[in-house]
């Protein structure tokens, strides 16, 4: 067992590649009196064109599958795991991402237990024809509870705005018709593929003692037997850098209008350094951009085209990149220009000192302060593990960022062709 | 239990320490309590926004924001919620803690006077508070009131209260009236905000890895309440009930039908019999395997979300469902179903069991997060009952099936509201 101590942040990782290519993370804090599993496989909704695990052609599956899965994992033969965590005071849940699926619980008690469970039922699937039509109907209500989400559409509608190809644009759940064609057959082809030991991380954080769980961890693993390992070929159609559609419009019933700008950054695949760089470049600058604290969100707020729901983010994944404005807005047109013009503008700007200092200690104190969740901890270091990199390394990285390589970036960050515009509004 | 509170009651605020080493920040909240009322609603509504966009020393919201920003990206959370029949504004910093940052030793101080003025000091002059922010701000308020129509699930929520408790101190809404927003300005603002320094009930909370000892000396020298009165005018009220409950529908244009029900339990957070109310909403809809959540999402596959929730000051449970429009009449007939079944006492001691666990276990999740410790301990402020966490834990223990089936028999179905599409079917309006 690996064990790296970070002396800056006052915290301790174990990291251990087991015999069968599982790679386990264990982060043990004492102080609390939680604990926290994640076991994720590097598997999502945008893997749907892939060589199943010992075939030799490509196959493509129903859209919404990783998710379908996902649900499905949860039922046995004779029961649902559900209750065997919430039996032994855990809460257990699951989600699916475009990259990643990841199953996980919470508890105050039983923690060995609980990842024994946790372990057990992911490497154990159970699918009839029977329960998979069954969980249709839920995942079917699922999908409309989305259908009536304002926001959740509006960021649909920028991702398929920004990508032509890239199955990161086809919603993660899937459509009500594309379910209905999922079988059984298709879950265990996906569930062969794609939950190989050697795909999958584990990463347990809380209370416990680290030397029993690794062993029961190893334990474990070593009862049970998979074929052999052929890395899934991952690869995604070409990409051109420019947005598919430059503007759409959704029609909701919405009380006021909510307009989301897309910048399209990446559709190929991305060293790590490259992963890295945009990951922490681009927080920084849409920050730089669009803070409270800056000149531009006090005109926007003033002159009222914003409200306190605007937001950025940036989503930096190994095969693709994009970054998000968003914001409620009684003009849509006039925000959109803004929004525009502020990014268009970047690499006419120069950056000083003292602003490059302040938007490092804004970006490294929330990174503290986000240290505050295990459930953020662990899926960030699995997170960034996938990605050849380490979570908490991520403070010295930004501490280092010099002045010329920010310039340098932003030189190339934005071009128009690669700017999008998604507008939700009622009829 | 490693959770202590040490309290402390100085000049008309009534301080709370927490010192935990669980989190790397510190947390500083304020809790200004009042009791609701349609007349000052609006205007409580409206101080957060207002309150934000700067102090005397940082008169704009911008300059508030690059103080934040120097304070290692301090997080200020402003807002106003509403807790049985009491309105609540709510200010929180959260602030890394200089124990963790190389040669920084001032930034609590700065932390704790920073919240101070953005409290006691906000930026405002003789004439009240400066009228193009009020009038900005009012506007954010309006579209706030509005976006809850945007929200199917909060909408559909507020109508079925809206419904339920008509006539009561309740159903008042917690964004306040389009129709009193206009009557607001920057000096009537003023002097109610003025009212509320002086005589509303304030918390202060100290949650972090702090030292109790020389953090209540640093808090106390910072914190003085100029003026204060303390309010003992307590307003009772009739609680409206209906001898059979009552269905009501509404359409528009959705994709899915939202189905709330709303029941009296005929218990709050007072009550002794409050832990076997949990335990009952527990098995009833509060985790991932109760009735509701078997048996609407599992068997039948007519939802994906099954649950219910307790509101614990004025006594009422929700349930609530995404469905079908179409399934409507049997998703109904399967919770009513659930409940009666509950009544009757249909359950084993073993679930009973394992709810009380689930209980606890979560109750303790809630103690790892700090924003959860400044809720669960101000719940006893709200409930007006002492209750530590342990005390509420060894209560819980206690419960048994008994207990449960005699809650259960106490709660009564009071509305059943259902938000459905308005294409197609005869429930059209």
């Amino acid at each position: 067992m690996n064990k790296t101590k970070y002396e800056a942040i006052d915290e301790t990782v174990m990291k251990k590649t087991l015999s069968n290519g599982l790679q386990v993370y264990l982060i043990p804090k004492q102080e609390v009196t939680k604990s926290y599993a994640v076991f994720m496989t590097d598997y999502g909704s945008v893997h749907r064109s892939f060589i199943p695990i010992g075939e030799e052609d490509e196959v493509t599956v129903p859209d919404g599958i990783a998710h379908f899965l996902e649900h499905k994992l949860f039922e046995k033969e004779d029961r649902d795991v559900f209750s065997d965590f919430l039996k032994q005071g855990a809460s257990p849940n699951a989600y699916t991402s475009f990259t990643k699926t990841a199953y996980l619980f919470s508890t105050t008690k039983s923690v060995e237990e609980n990842v024994e469970v946790l372990l057990d039922f992911v490497q154990d699937p159970y699918f009839s024809d029977e329960s998979v039509e069954k969980e249709k109907g839920i995942i079917e209500q699922e999908i409309k509870m989305y259908d009536d989400q304002a926001d959740w559409q509006a960021f649909m509608g920028t991702i398929r705005n920004m990508f032509h190809h890239h199955p990161v644009h086809i919603d993660i759940a899937g459509t009500v018709d594309s379910i209905q064609d999922i079988t059984k057959e298709d879950l265990y082809t996906c569930y062969h593929t794609f939950y190989h030991p050697e795909n999958m991380t584990l990463c347990v954080i809380g209370a416990f003692d680290e030397a029993s769980m690794m062993e029961m961890i190893e334990a474990n693993q070593q009862e049970k037997s998979f074929p052999t390992f052929t890395n899934v070929e991952k690869h995604f159609p070409e990409e051109p850098i420019e947005v598919k559609e430059k503007d759409s419009i959704i029609e909701l019933p919405v009380s006021i209008p909510k307009v989301t700008v897309g910048i399209k950054e990446a559709a190929y695949t991305l060293s790590k350094e490259e992963f890295l760089r945009r990951d922490v470049y681009q927080d920084l600058l849409l920050d730089y951009l669009f803070s409270a604290s800056g000149q531009f969100y006090e005109e926007l707020y003033s002159e009222g085209l914003i409200d306190d729901s605007f937001e950025y983010s940036t989503n930096v994944e190994k095969s693709f990149s994009f970054s998000l404005i968003s914001s409620n807005t009684r003009e849509p047109e006039k925000l959109k220009e803004r929004l525009f013009e502020q990014l268009l503008r970047i690499n006419t700007i120069s950056m000083t000192e003292e602003e490059l200092e302040t938007i490092k200690k804004k970006y490294i104190g929330q990174l503290l302060r986000s240290m505050n969740s295990l459930e953020f901890i662990a899926n960030q270091y699995v997170y960034y593990h996938f990605a050849d990199l380490d979570f908490y390394e991520l403070t010295a990285y930004v501490q280092e960022i010099t002045l010329d390589e920010i310039h340098e970036f932003m030189q190339q960050w934005v071009n128009e062709e690669q700017l999008t515009v998604c507008t939700v509004k009622s009829s | 239990m490693n959770l202590s509170e040490k309290r402390l009651d100085k000049d008309g605020i009534n301080y709370h320490f927490i010192p935990t080493k669980k989190f790397k920040t510190v947390n500083i909240v304020m809790k200004s309590k009042s009791r609701l009322d349609k007349e000052t609603i609006t205007k409580r509504a409206l101080l957060p926004y207002v309150l934000e966009q700067g102090t005397k020393r940082y008169p704009s919201e911008k300059e508030l924001m690059i103080k934040l920003d120097e304070l290692y990206g301090a997080v200020l959370t402003l807002s106003s919620m509403k807790k049985g029949n009491e309105h609540i504004l709510h200010y929180q910093l959260e602030v890394a803690n200089e124990r963790f940052i190389e040669n920084e030793t001032t930034i609590m101080e700065e932390a704790l006077q920073l919240f101070y003025e953005i409290i006691f000091e906000p930026n405002r002059t003789e004439t009240g508070f400066n009228s193009q922010i009020v009038t900005r701000e009012k506007a954010t308020l309006q579209s706030k009131i509005e976006a809850i129509y945007d929200d199917k699930v909060s909408f559909a929520n507020q109508r079925l209260i809206d419904n339920m408790c008509e006539n009561e101190i309740y159903s008042i809404h917690t964004n306040g009236y389009t129709e009193d927003l206009s009557t607001i300005d920057g000096e009537n603002l003023s002097t109610y905000y003025d009212s509320v320094l002086a005589s509303d009930d304030m918390d202060l909370y100290v949650v972090g890895d702090i030292d109790v000892q020389s953090m209540s000396q640093q808090v106390t020298n910072v914190f003085q309440r100029p003026t204060y009165e303390v309010d003992e005018t307590e307003t009772s009220e009739e609680i409206q009930k209906r001898d059979t409950s009552q269905e009501i529908v509404e359409t528009q244009s959705i994709q899915q039908a939202k189905l709330h029900f709303g029941y009296r339990t005929n218990c709050t957070y007072k009550d002794d019999d409050y832990s076997a109310l949990q335990v009952f909403n527990g098995l009833y809809g509060g985790f991932p395997n109760s009735k509701l959540f078997i048996n609407v999402r599992e068997k039948h596959s007519l939802a994906y979300y099954a649950a219910s929730r307790i509101e614990s000051h004025k006594g009422l449970m929700f349930v609530f469902s995404g469905i079908e429009s179409t399934d409507y009449e049997q998703a109904k007939r399967i919770i009513n179903e659930q409940f009666n079944l509950m009544q009757a006492g249909d359950f084993t001691e073993q679930e009973v069991e394992e709810t009380k666990e689930l209980i606890i276990s979560e109750l303790k999740e809630t103690m790892d997060s700090a924003y959860g410790i400044v809720e669960l301990m101000y719940q006893q402020v709200v409930g007006q009952k002492a209750l530590s966490p342990e005390q509420f834990i060894e209560n819980i223990s206690q419960v048994t099936k008994a207990d449960v089936v005699a809650i259960a028999q106490k709660v009564e179905l009071d509305t059943i509201y259902l938000l459905t599409s308005d294409h197609g079917g005869e429930m059209n309006e």
